[in-house]
C-alpha cells in the first residue's frame, strides 16, 4: 500500500486550452477548483499564490476561476498553505473550503479535524483537499542556489521550474536548463527526511506527474468526497481521463518512488529513534507494513 | 487502578459484559428501556479554579447534542451554579477548569478533594492543564495582592486525562465526551498522553520541531494558536512572545509532535 488507499487511479488532464497552457503537469488542481467554484461546492480554495518576490508564494485565497489560474504551476518552496485555512473561514466568510496541499499539510488539516483541541468550527468547513505528490521542498535560498549559482540562470527570466527523469528543470522563454538531483542534495527541506508519504495519502483527491506522460497528471480518488467530485468533473467535460495501462511509464513507476521514499524515510526514523531523537512515527520494529505512514 | 482500569469501570465496562451482549433481537422495548435505566449514569462535576469560565461556555456550544448529554446520556452531580450542592459528592469524572492559587487555600483543598472524591480527573482547557496565561501571575494586584503562583492542576493531583485549548473548541469537547461514553480508548489516548504535557510554549516549536529537524512548514501551528502569536516566516514558525499565552495549542496541534494516524484513517474511512 505505497500509494495509500484509493478507489481509483487514473491518467487525466484539463480539456481547457489556457490551463494546459499554464498547469505545471494535466492541470488537475486548477481544472478541480475551477469546476468546484462554478458549481459552488466550494467557496473558495486556498492556494500557493504569487507575491512581490517571484518564485517565493504565500498561501491565498483564490474566490475566482482567475485568481485560482494566477497560483498555477509548481513553486518548489515554502507555501504554508493549512495557515490560511481559518483565515479563509474566518475572514473571508468561507462556508465550503477547498485547498491544495503537500502531503504534510494535509497531516496538518487531517490532524486538527479528528482532533481539533483549539481549532473551533473549521474542521467541517474544509469540502475539498486536492493533495499534490511529494518527494521533497526546499528552502527558498536554495531555490536561489540552484537558479543563480548552479545554473546560472537570471531568476527573473525563469517561467517554469520541474523536477523530473532525474533532473531539476528550469524554463526561460528561449532555453531549457537542467541540473542533475545530485546538485540539489543537502539543500532539501530536513524534515522531508522522514516523510513517509509521497503521494497524499491522506487527500479526497490526489494527483502529480509520476507515472503519466508530459502534459498528464496521475489522479487518485481517495474519499467519497473526492470521488464524487472527480467524477461531476470528467462528466462535464472538463477533465479527460485515460486508463494508467495505456499510458508511459504508468503505475509501476509511481510505485518504485513512493517505496523509495518511504524506505529512505524508515532508515532515517530508525537512526533518530536509535540515536533518542524525537521523531512522531513508528519505528520499523514497531509497525505492521513498515512503510505505512504511521 | 491504572488509568485504563478507572476509565473502563467509569463506562461500567468491567461490570457490565458488553453492549454486545445485550439481547437485541429478543428484548422487548421495555426490556431495553429498563437496561439503559439500570445502567447508572456517569456522574460528573464541574469544577472551577482560576479559570475564565471559557471552557463551560465552549462546552455548551454544543447545542445539538447537548440536551440529550445532560437528560440522558451523564448526570451532572457537582459544580458551581449547575448544581445546588455545597458539599462534594464521589464522582465518575470531574471536569476541572482552571489552574490552581497555591496561595488560595480553598482552590488547593478543592482540588485535593476532587482527588480524592473523583475516580477520574480531565484537566479541561490550558489554565487547567499547562497554566495557561495564568503563568505570568506575578501576584501584587487586587482583589488578593497575596495570590501570586497559579501552576497547572497535575503539579498537585495525579492528573489522567488533558484537553488543552484556550479555550478546548467546542468539537474537542464533544468528542472527548462521546469517546468516554462509548469507550473509545483509542480516542481518547492522547488525551491521556497530554496530561504530561505542563509546560508548554510558542517556543516549544522551535526547540521540540525545528531545533530537531522536523519543521516542514506547514502552518498548523500559526493556523490553530488562538491569540495569532505565530506568523510564518521562511517557511518556518515566528513566535511573538507579547501575544503567547503559553497554552500549548499550537505544539500540540503540529503534525510532527504526534501523528494519530489509525484515528485519522478511521475518520476519514481509508
Ligand atoms: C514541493 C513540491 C514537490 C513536488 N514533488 C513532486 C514529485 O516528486 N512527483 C510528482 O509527481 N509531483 C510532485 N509535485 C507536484 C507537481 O509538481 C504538481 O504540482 C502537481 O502535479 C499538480 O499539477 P497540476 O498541473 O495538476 O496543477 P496546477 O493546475 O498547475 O496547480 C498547482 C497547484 O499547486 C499549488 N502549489 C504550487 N506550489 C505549491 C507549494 N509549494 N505548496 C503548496 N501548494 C503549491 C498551486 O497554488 C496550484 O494551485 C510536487 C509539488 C510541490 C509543491
Ligand atoms: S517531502 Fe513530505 S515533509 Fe517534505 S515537503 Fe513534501 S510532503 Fe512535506
Ligand atoms: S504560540 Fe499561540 S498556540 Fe502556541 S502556546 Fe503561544 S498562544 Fe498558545
Ligand atoms: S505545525 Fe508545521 S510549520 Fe508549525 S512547527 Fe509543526 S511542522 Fe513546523
Amino acid at each position: 500500500m505505497v500509494l495509500g488507499t484509493y478507489k481509483e487511479v487514473v491518467a487525466a488532464r484539463s480539456t481547457d486550452k489556457q490551463i494546459q497552457k499554464i498547469a505545471q503537469d494535466g492541470g488537475i488542481v486548477s481544472a478541480l477548483f475551477c469546476y468546484a467554484l462554478d458549481e459552488k461546492l466550494i467557496d473558495g480554495a486556498v492556494v500557493a499564490g504569487p507575491t512581490e518576490e517571484l518564485w517565493k508564494p504565500a498561501p491565498t485565497v483564490a474566490m475566482t476561476a482567475e485568481e485560482v489560474l494566477a497560483a498555477a504551476g509548481t513553486k518548489y518552496t515554502f507555501s504554508p498553505n493549512v495557515w490560511m485555512l481559518k483565515k479563509a473561514a474566518r475572514q473571508y466568510g468561507l462556508e465550503k473550503i477547498g485547498t491544495v496541499a503537500i502531503p504534510c499539510q494535509l497531516m496538518g488539516i487531517r490532524k486538527m479535524q479528528s482532533y481539533p483541541f483549539g481549532v473551533r468550527f473549521l474542521a467541517d468547513k474544509i469540502a475539498l483537499t486536492v493533495g499534490i505528490f511529494c518527494m521533497e521542498n526546499f528552502p527558498f535560498a536554495s531555490l536561489q542556489t540552484f537558479i543563480s549559482e548552479k545554473m546560472g540562470i537570471d531568476p527573473s527570466l525563469v517561467e517554469k521550474m520541474d523536477i523530473g527523469k532525474g533532473k531539476f528543470w528550469a524554463y526561460t522563454a528561449d532555453d531549457v536548463y537542467t541540473l542533475p538531483l545530485k546538485e540539489t542534495h543537502g539543500y532539501e527541506q530536513n524534515g522531508c527526511k522522514v516523510c513517509l508519504d509521497y503521494v497524499a495519502e491522506l487527500a479526497d483527491v490526489s494527483t502529480g506527474s509520476v507515472g503519466t506522460p508530459d502534459g498528464w497528471s496521475t489522479v487518485l480518488t481517495r474519499t467519497d468526497a473526492g470521488e464524487t467530485i472527480f467524477k461531476a468533473a470528467v462528466d462535464a467535460g472538463v477533465i479527460e481521463t485515460k486508463a494508467m495501462d495505456d499510458v508511459k511509464p504508468g503505475l509501476g513507476m509511481l510505485e518504485k518512488l513512493a517505496t523509495d521514499k518511504k524506505t529512505k524515510a524508515m532508515k532515517v526514523i530508525d537512526d533518530r529513534k536509535a540515536m533518542g531523537l524525537p521523531v512522531p512515527y513508528k519505528a520499523s520494529s514497531e509497525k505492521e507494513d513498515p512503510l505505512a505512514n504511521v | 487502578m491504572s488509568i485504563l482500569a478507572r476509565i473502563k469501570s467509569f463506562l461500567g465496562l468491567e461490570a457490565k459484559p458488553d453492549k454486545e451482549a445485550k439481547p437485541k433481537q429478543e428484548a422487548s422495548q421495555q426490556e431495553v428501556e429498563k437496561v439503559a435505566e439500570e445502567k447508572a449514569k456517569p456522574r460528573i462535576g464541574y469544577i472551577h479554579l482560576s479559570g475564565c469560565t471559557g471552557d463551560a461556555i465552549s462546552l455548551t456550544e454544543n447545542y445539538d447534542i447537548l440536551a440529550e448529554l445532560l437528560t440522558n446520556m451523564v448526570d451532572i452531580v457537582y459544580g458551581q451554579t449547575l448544581v445546588d450542592l455545597w458539599e462534594m459528592p464521589e464522582m465518575d469524572l470531574a471536569l476541572v477548569e482552571g489552574s490552581c492559587c497555591l496561595q488560595d487555600e480553598h482552590s488547593v483543598k478543592e482540588l485535593m478533594e476532587v482527588r480524592e472524591k473523583a475516580a477520574l480527573v480531565c484537566a479541561l482547557g490550558s489554565c487547567a492543564a499547562t497554566g495557561c496565561f495564568t503563568r505570568y501571575s506575578r501576584g501584587g494586584q487586587q482583589a488578593q495582592p497575596g495570590h501570586e503562583s497559579f501552576v497547572p492542576i497535575a503539579d498537585l493531583v495525579k492528573v489522567d486525562c488533558a484537553v488543552p485549548g484556550c479555550p478546548p473548541s467546542p468539537e474537542i469537547i464533544a468528542k472527548t465526551v462521546v469517546a468516554l461514553i462509548n469507550g473509545d480508548m483509542d480516542y481518547l489516548q492522547p488525551m491521556l498522553d497530554l496530561a504530561g504535557y505542563t509546560e508548554a510554549c510558542g517556543c516549544d516549536l522551535q526547540t521540540k520541531v525545528v531545533n530537531q529537524a522536523l519543521c516542514i512548514g506547514c502552518g498548523t501551528c500559526a493556523m490553530s494558536c488562538q491569540t495569532r502569536a505565530l506568523s510564518m516566516t521562511n517557511g518556518r514558525p515566528e513566535l511573538n512572545e507579547d501575544r503567547c499565552i503559553k497554552c500549548g495549542v499550537c505544539y500540540v496541534q503540529c503534525p510532527r509532535s504526534w501523528w494519530p494516524a489509525e484515528q485519522i484513517n478511521k475518520d476519514l474511512g481509508l
